[in-house]
């Protein structure tokens, strides 16, 4: 009665974990199907060309509203280029020190610390933006005012850098210690082991440590809605107010009608996020086998 | 000799990359120190917050607010990312529904935190009728941290070595026994460290709150879960960014720099269960 009993328990606890586990499918094909289902109005009466391919964005006017996000999705281009440009070698570099150079010792001092960096809320990597980055840069460039596209740049290097560094230490680690040795003994010093063999050997997860860089910089949303400069305007340089697609929704969201016009079009920029994103995370799925990182 | 110089050049390159990151965090801290810690008193801790008179008042609901809304997304999210994770390690093999699982985990974790608060507001906030409100907003956070919760598990119940679950086995325990007599007993503090980074997250996540439920025209503190609330992240980007007086901004700093104790206090104590677990655990 008692293994019976027993038996009954172990057979329903594995439904309840197997359910429990099936919630993340239902949950992100959930986000999908909401997207999609708030973007509708919006992708049906308005021409995808005139979303797409247009820069003008004006959903609130009262004579001819208009849609283009080009201006919006040139905002986010330059902020994310720009950032991994600074991110990435600075996280790869990072990377190559703790696996390869540092002590254990330091090893066990440093990776906790660069994971406090990715815990430092990216509003207040805004507000140091807005107190500090913005008029010293500003002062550098003789600028009016330093909210623009570098500004936020440089402040959303540092929330993409830890992941970077994270899966590239990663991938360097899971190299086989034979490698090192094959070309210590060679004659190779560290430091061309380093370029000449663990590097390609790892390629496929560094490039995939860039590409998770390039998701996390599309989706950070406080940083440029702080200090980007909030402009709709085409960017014609590094230091032009933007307004990347992120900020717009966290901006009007609050202000559009739910289920109007304005509202659907916000859905469809969100839906262009998740799809972007999206892709971007299986590009990284395929380059590397990882394991999910935070 | 020749070779050495470039060789030395380039591991000096790497050290002084580490060095930058780590000293990102030094000045995030002493900046935030520099223009905030003046007006962290008793009573701007205390108080609560006054719109007109900023001076006076203090930011005692914006800690009120962070808290429920941590403690609620980790009651929500941990069981959740723990079945989760006892799923993955426990009970599946390896076959298609488990990678299928393991492919959504990784994409939810890439889903951009604003598309996250668009999904929280079409859903909890208007489908299931939420309102803007603590509910909201733990719902939507609690989804961003399901991914983080579920990898720190899987990892925790992964170092569990496989001989404790065969011996289990060998006397005759099933499964589900294994699991909550052997297995969790052996692994919940590594699950519980992820819990814990999680919360802190949370905690300093803005634009989900900003779109489902923060508030910054607050009188007293919420009384219930269907209530608005205002919380440090969201107190910080309004003075900093939406309000006239000329001290505001040293006054957002002071929440910042609030946010970013509780944030570092969790994460200490995070490391420090991971440290324990590392030295005391010999299996």
């Amino acid at each position: 009665m008692r293994r019976f009993q027993s038996r009954l328990i172990d057979g329903s606890m594995s439904v309840v974990f197997a359910f429990v586990a099936v919630l993340t499918v239902i949950l992100l094909l959930g986000i999908f199907l909401f997207l999609v289902f708030n973007a509708v109005r919006a992708l049906q009466t308005i021409p995808l060309q005139d979303i797409l391919l247009s820069a003008n964005w004006n959903p609130v006017s009262y004579t001819k509203p208009v849609w283009g996000i080009l201006a919006l999705a040139l905002g986010t281009l330059i902020i994310v280029l720009l950032s991994l440009l600074v991110a990435f070698p600075l996280g790869l570099l990072t990377a190559i020190y703790l696996s390869e150079i540092a002590s254990v010792r330091s090893r066990e001092i440093l990776k906790p610390l660069i994971e406090m960096i990715a815990g430092v809320p990216s509003v207040v990597l805004g507000l140091l933006g807005l107190l500090f980055l913005a008029p010293i840069l500003a002062n550098i460039f003789q600028l009016s005012n330093g909210l623009n596209a570098l500004t936020a740049s440089m402040l959303v290097a540092i929330v993409t850098m830890p992941s970077i560094a994270s899966l590239c230490e990663d991938s360097l680690s899971e190299l086989p210690r034979g490698l090192r040795d094959a070309s210590f003994a060679l004659g190779a010093g560290r430091a061309s082991t380093i370029i000449h063999v663990l590097l390609p050997a790892a390629k496929s997860g560094i490039a995939g440590a860039a590409m998770l860089g390039l998701g996390r910089a599309i989706g950070e949303t406080m940083i440029v809605l702080m200090v980007a400069g909030n402009s709709l305007s085409v960017p014609r340089s590094l230091f032009d107010a933007v307004r990347p697609m992120t900020a717009t929704i966290a901006i009007e969201i609050k202000e559009a009608v739910t289920g109007s016009m304005h509202w659907s079009a916000l859905f469809v920029i969100g839906l262009i996020l998740f799809l972007l994103t999206l892709g971007l995370n299986i590009i990284v799925d395929i380059l590397v086998r990882r394991r999910i990182h935070t | 000799m020749k070779r050495h110089t470039p060789d030395r050049l380039f591991l000096n390159l790497c050290r002084l990359a580490a060095f930058l990151c780590v000293s990102i965090l030094l000045a995030v801290l002493i900046l935030l120190i520099i223009a905030g810690g003046s007006v962290i008193t008793w009573s701007f801790l205390t108080q609560t917050w006054q719109h007109q008179a900023i001076e006076s008042g203090g930011i005692a609901q914006a800690i009120v607010g962070s808290a429920i809304v941590g403690i609620g997304v980790v009651l929500l999210s941990f069981p959740l990312g723990l079945g989760t994770a006892i799923y993955l390690t426990e009970y599946s093999r390896e076959n298609i529904p488990k990678r299928l699982i393991e492919l959504a985990i990784r994409n939810l974790a890439g889903v951009p935190s604003v598309v996250i608060g668009l999904f929280g507001l079409a859903f909890f906030v208007h489908g299931l009728k939420f309102g803007s409100s603590l509910l909201a907003a733990i719902a939507t956070l609690s989804i961003m941290t399901l991914p983080w919760i579920i990898a720190a598990s899987v990892e925790a119940l992964q170092s569990v070595p496989r001989k404790f679950r065969d011996s289990s086995f060998a006397l005759g325990a099933t499964r589900w026994q294994t699991i909550h007599r052997i297995v969790l007993p052996a692994g919940l503090q590594g699950c519980l460290t992820g819990a814990i980074i999680s919360m802190a997250r949370a905690m300093g996540e803005t634009a989900p709150i900003i779109m489902v439920g923060a508030t910054f025209y607050l009188t007293g503190f919420p009384h219930s879960l269907s209530d608005r609330f205002l919380a440090l992240p969201y107190h910080t980007f309004i003075l900093a960014t939406q309000h006239a007086h000329p001290q505001a901004q040293s006054y957002a700093a002071g929440s910042a720099l609030v946010l970013m104790m509780l944030t570092f206090l969790l994460s200490s104590v995070a490391i420090g269960i991971r440290y324990r677990i590392r030295t005391r655990k010999v299996w």
